[in-house]
């Protein structure tokens, strides 16, 4: 295992995971700790935890954690690579199922699943707030904010969302510096 | 079947690497769906809530699928490609440009309350995006009822989202299809 190509191994990592990865980024992180730290030692725990804080802090998915990793262990060129391998191979089969499914416009079983499935995305994605609000150790200012940033953006459609993440970001900081 | 001029790819660009670069706190999916429905309109709400659910079967990261999806229908093989290397150019630079300044930037104490307080606004958005598309997704007491039920048995009863969509989606959409032919006929 020692002499393994590094940038060979990165895509024997992630490519699998691109198409394993069902119901978004969270199943890849369970594998990919497994793979970088355990199997492959190419950090400690502690680092990837660090790496994985560091992704989130950044804008974009949480996946953004995977070129961080390839950054980490083999500089831009292995960053470069991590995102292909993680994002290419489901890029595709999604563009495959989209063009399909857009070529078929306006037909009454194209219209039924569209009208049948919307539903279900609306109840996926209230199911994924849940999920969301229940994972980390968000206190009643979060539900606050949460509640209050989907009133604003109900009563005033265009208010800009960057606006409204440096007020929460204002607001959280301050409430931490007063000891809050 | 529609007339619409085709949305220049130099826009699609423009606007996935802004989506990319500022959506602080995750929820990309909300912010696509702000931009492509709401403000700029080059979507309907339910083409694009049934690109998400294809997005969300579908393996991989919802968000980019989601980008790949609109990229698709707007301008083909060309503006998949364009929505999703401009959504993720902004955060691989920013993702390492952290990564560069991560001993200064972990090592500060605001930091914690700060990403908190991003990812409390992000969720917000996200929750206005449910609550638009609940309105639009009920249009009667059978999708009200899918909605439930999805919702109930993914969210609260955690079971797996694939089979749960694998069984409610397809009776949703033959509830549909048949409705529709009686409203025809």
């Amino acid at each position: 295992m020692k002499d393994e190509n590094i940038y060979l191994a990165l895509v024997a990592i992630l490519a699998p995971l691109s198409i394993a990865a069902i119901g978004g980024a969270t199943g890849i992180y369970a594998p990919l700790q497994h793979e970088t730290v355990e199997l492959r030692q190419w950090m400690t725990p502690r680092e990837f935890i660090d790496l994985f804080a560091i992704a989130r802090l950044a804008p974009g998915p949480g996946s953004m954690l995977a070129p961080l990793i390839g950054w980490k262990v083999a500089g831009v060129g292995g960053a470069l690579l991590a995102t292909l391998a993680l994002y290419l191979p489901s890029s595709m089969l999604c563009y495959g199922a989209a063009r399909v499914w857009n070529r078929h416009r306006g037909k009454p079983w194209h219209r039924a699943i569209e009208g049948g499935l919307s539903p279900v995305a609306a109840g996926l994605i209230f199911a994924g707030i849940l999920a969301l609000l229940q994972l980390g150790e968000t206190g009643p200012l979060s539900w606050f904010t949460v509640a209050l940033v989907a009133g604003l953006l109900m009563w005033r459609p265009k208010l800009h969302p960057l606006l409204l993440i440096g007020c929460g970001a204002l607001v959280f900081f301050l409430l931490h510096v007063a000891g809050a | 079947m529609d007339h619409t001029p085709p949305v220049p790819l130099a826009k699609i660009y423009g606007l996935f690497f802004r989506i990319g670069l500022f959506s602080f706190g995750g929820q990309l999916t909300a912010w696509i769906h702000r931009e492509v429905v709401l403000v700029r309109g080059w979507m309907t709400n339910e083409e694009f809530l049934s690109g998400m659910a294809l997005s969300q079967i579908l393996p991989g990261v919802n968000s980019t699928n989601t980008a790949v999806f609109v990229g698709q229908r707007l301008r083909g093989a060309w503006g998949a490609t364009v929505a999703i290397t401009a959504m993720l150019t902004g955060p691989f630079f920013a993702v390492i440009l952290a990564g560069i300044l991560y001993k200064w930037i972990i090592g500060w104490h605001g930091v914690q309350s700060i990403m908190e307080g991003v990812a409390a606004v992000a969720l917000g958005m996200l929750a206005r995006m449910a609550i638009s598309t609940g309105q639009s997704a009920i249009r009667g007491v059978m999708p009200a009822l899918a909605m439930l039920i999805t919702f109930v048995a993914v969210g609260v009863l955690r079971w797996p989202m694939l089979w749960v969509v694998a069984v409610v989606a397809p009776i949703s959409v033959l509830i549909c299809y048949f409705q529709g032919r009686r409203d025809e006929g």
